[in-house]
């Protein structure tokens, strides 16, 4: 019977969390939000997801074939997450060729072309976002109202309201309609609520830690209530801009990309702080209305050298006198 | 009371199969496989010859060196080689074999020491290195170099690991729960031979009828007076509890400096399974020449405990143990986690084994490894708080200078991380070729 013993080094043991159980855990907590927008946008929202969708998956095959690696890693679910994220980062009614063309951009561009699953330097949903927005900055920015709103081709985004200082149309957005997704914006971003059910479930299951979306979201919350309001300092509204734009599925979706992120707390947190800063400097000062994407893929960019110094203390360390 | 240490993982306990069988009584083999080297140190010296006629706890080989321990025979009969067998952790590695007559006596005459308290600190260390102890709770380290610290440093806290930290092994557990008392004497020789004035035993919540039975043999026990006091403490459950590093710091929020030891820190860990091994010595004057053995696993009709005498053949436990069900994958020596598997049945039980796995399939599947996706589970995982995947990269490129700057010798390779990671990298192995590459 010894020639049938199976030879390996320790531990023999495994913990049953895959890779592929992450990746398919996550969409699946992306999943309310989604439903959401579907909801609120109509069915429109539902054609762009599908082929987002699609085409990053359908990329992901062409690339893993001509870079002769194992195809069936298209079903370890990061391509379809890809696809998923980006959708969920466009507006409503944009042209099905715009998300296929992001979602190629991001699986080809944002993630193969660096070595594929694991060796990115960027989101490659956020990289495909940034594309688009270069590229056709007005279909991006083109936003629909609610399907039951009566403006439903040109409702403004919260955030680029406020950017206008009309900040008079904005008072019958309530907090409860930023919090249930009542308003213009990107197809996953609206429904504050599904979010946040998706990143419970991430928590739960502990797929995410807290580190980075508390320092990312209580920053940009700090820094708002501190200089971005209209009657000088302390008088920023920072609930509203926690909900208003990206953030929320920025800081539990994107920010805490695994690949992307720093590795240990120390770094997450400094990541998340980071993230939180660039987002309030950009709608404060940039030309953009939000900048939820551009910070985190900024903060992506800097992740090795917060790795390089934010490492976890070895145990029994001491300084060498 | 207890503290926490970083990191950690939660793998299935899997001990209800052995917890609640009491330890079988010894099984005496037709033949025994005793290697030379079955401790941390230099190999022992034969004093025997092919050929010799030995009785049992008969000194066989005497250790050579200061790191280094003796080897006993652990049945009667003649040497029939001395020659290289596989062991558990060598394929090859000098063993001395005997093989037992038949109708010998195999049963060993111990005699009753007179008075314990009469005894000095040197002498009763001689009596534990003359005995053969090593530490059995898997990295054999000879205990009488243990238990004299180095000049200059002093030992304040002992502390009895009944921790058992690894899944399927139960053997530290009845041996608390059935020799609580024997436990309390063996502390009471290491308490007196460190000059310690504290000690605990620590125990994972998962076996409470253990710290149970230690605390009902304390309140009998001599050893807790007005000198020194002795307390059990019980700690979470969680791998790697039972690592010495990690059991000084849940008990007394101390850290043993990287790179150095427990005594840096006065304090001495030892396993409760050599406790008790330091009361037969003293008190019986029996050497380490048996020891109890977890058999386990879905693959084995009859998981067990059993006391076993060293150099026992595995293929004979099997016998003892009814045989094997089904198909064995694995043949484990050792704990799930930190355990090496085995190629052969015909390796020995040596001092340092603590169980024996017999695993199906099912129990450890194969996963395909892939690439890291950066989680950092195993930086959560990591007790020394370590970045595994930065050392498994570093090593996988030949870097070995960046690893040792990112303290890859730190690891001591309980294998957390490589259980934790969702990619199934074998994070463990990289790390133990870059340390052998310093």
């Amino acid at each position: 019977m010894s020639d049938q013993l199976t030879v390996s080094i320790g531990p023999h043991l495994k913990s049953r969390k895959t890779t592929k159980g992450i990746m398919w855990a996550v969409t699946l907590a992306l999943v309310p939000a989604g439903a959401a927008g579907v909801y609120i946008f109509g069915p429109n929202a539902l054609y762009a997801i599908a082929a987002s969708v699609i085409s990053a998956v359908a990329t992901e095959a062409r690339v893993l074939a001509v870079r002769k690696k194992d195809p069936g890693a298209i079903w370890d679910g990061s391509a379809a997450l890809t696809g998923l994220l980006l959708a969920y980062n466009l507006p409503p009614g944009s042209p099905l060729w715009l998300p296929a063309a992001g979602s190629f951009f991001a699986i080809a561009v944002g993630k193969q072309v660096f070595g594929g699953l694991g060796h990115n330097i960027f989101n490659p949903a956020l990289a495909g976002r940034a594309f688009l927005m270069i590229s056709w900055p007005v279909y991006m920015t083109t936003w629909s109202a609610p399907r039951w709103a009566a403006d439903a081709v040109s409702g403004a985004t919260p955030l680029a309201i406020i950017k206008n200082k009309e900040f008079a149309a904005m008072h019958n957005a309530s907090y409860w309609d930023l919090f249930v997704g009542n308003r213009g914006g990107c197809i996953g971003e609206v429904c504050v609520a599904a979010l946040v059910i998706g990143a419970i479930y991430l928590f739960v299951r502990g797929y995410i830690s807290w580190h980075i979306p508390l320092s990312y979201i209580a920053t940009v919350a700090l820094t708002s209530w501190i200089f971005n309001g209209h009657g000088g300092l302390f008088t920023g509204d920072a609930l509203f801009f926690v909900m208003a734009g990206g953030l929320v599925l920025g800081a539990f979706f994107m920010a805490t990309d695994y690949v992307t992120s720093p590795l240990a707390a120390r770094g997450k947190i400094i990541f998340g702080v980071g993230c939180g800063l660039l987002t309030f400097v950009i709608r404060k000062f940039a030309g953009y209305p939000e900048g939820v994407s551009y910070s985190i893929l900024i903060m992506n960019a800097l992740t090795p050298l917060i790795d390089r110094y934010a490492f976890p203390k070895w145990f029994g360390w001491v300084r060498k006198k | 009371m207890s503290y926490k240490f970083y990191g950690g993982v939660h793998p299935a306990c899997s001990k209800t199969l052995t917890n609640d069988r009491p330890v079988k009584k010894t099984f005496i083999p037709k033949k025994v496989i005793l290697p030379l080297s079955q401790h941390t140190g230099l190999p022992a010296e034969p004093v025997v010859e092919a050929g010799e006629k030995v009785l049992v706890g008969q000194l066989i080989a005497k250790h050579s060196g200061y790191i280094s321990s003796s080897v006993h025979a652990s049945i009667g009969g003649k040497v029939s080689s001395i020659s290289y067998s596989p062991t558990p952790s060598h394929p090859r590695a000098l063993s001395i074999k005997i093989e037992a007559q038949d109708g010998e006596d195999q049963e060993l005459i111990t005699q009753k020491h007179p008075d314990i308290s009469q005894l000095s600190k040197e002498c009763l260390l001689s009596v534990i290195r003359d005995a053969g102890i090593v530490g059995l709770g898997g990295a054999a380290f000879p205990t009488y170099v243990k238990l004299s610290p180095p000049k200059g440093k002093s030992i304040d806290t002992v502390i009895i690991n009944g921790a058992e930290c690894e899944p399927y092994l139960t053997c530290d557990q009845r041996v608390m729960i059935e020799k609580a008392a024997e436990v309390l004497n063996g502390l009471e020789i290491i308490m007196k031979v460190g000059g310690a004035r504290n000690a605990y035993i620590a125990i994972e919540d998962n076996k409470l009828s253990a710290a149970y039975a230690m605390e009902r043999a304390l309140e009998k026990s001599i050893v807790h007076s007005p000198q020194s006091t002795v307390k059990i403490v019980t700690l979470k459950t969680k791998y790697p509890q039972g690592a010495e590093k990690q059991v000084i710091k849940a008990i007394t929020n101390r850290e043993v400096p990287a790179g150095g030891l427990p005594a840096d820190i006065g304090c001495v860990v030892q396993n409760v399974g050599t406790a008790f091994a330091i009361y037969e010595a003293v008190y019986l004057g029996k050497p380490l020449i048996e020891r109890v053995v977890t058999l386990t696993g879905s693959a084995i009709k009859e998981p067990m405990n059993i006391s076993v005498r060293i150099g026992t053949l595995i293929s004979d436990l099997v016998g003892a143990a009814g045989g094997l069900k089904g198909q064995a994958a694995k043949v484990i020596v050792g704990g799930p986690m930190m355990g090496i598997s085995q190629y052969t049945l015909d390796v020995p039980v040596v001092k340092g084994t603590s169980g024996v796995l017999f695993l199906s399939k099912a129990d450890c599947p194969d996963y395909e490894e892939s690439v890291c996706i950066r989680c950092g589970a195993c930086l959560d995982a990591c007790p020394m708080g370590l970045v595994p995947t930065t050392l498994m990269y570093l090593v996988k490129n030949g870097n070995y200078e960046a690893a040792r700057d990112s303290g890859v010798a730190n690891c001591f390779e309980c294998g957390a991380c490589s259980y934790e990671c969702p990619a199934k990298i074998p994070l463990v192995d990289y790390m133990k070729f870059g340390k052998a590459k310093l």
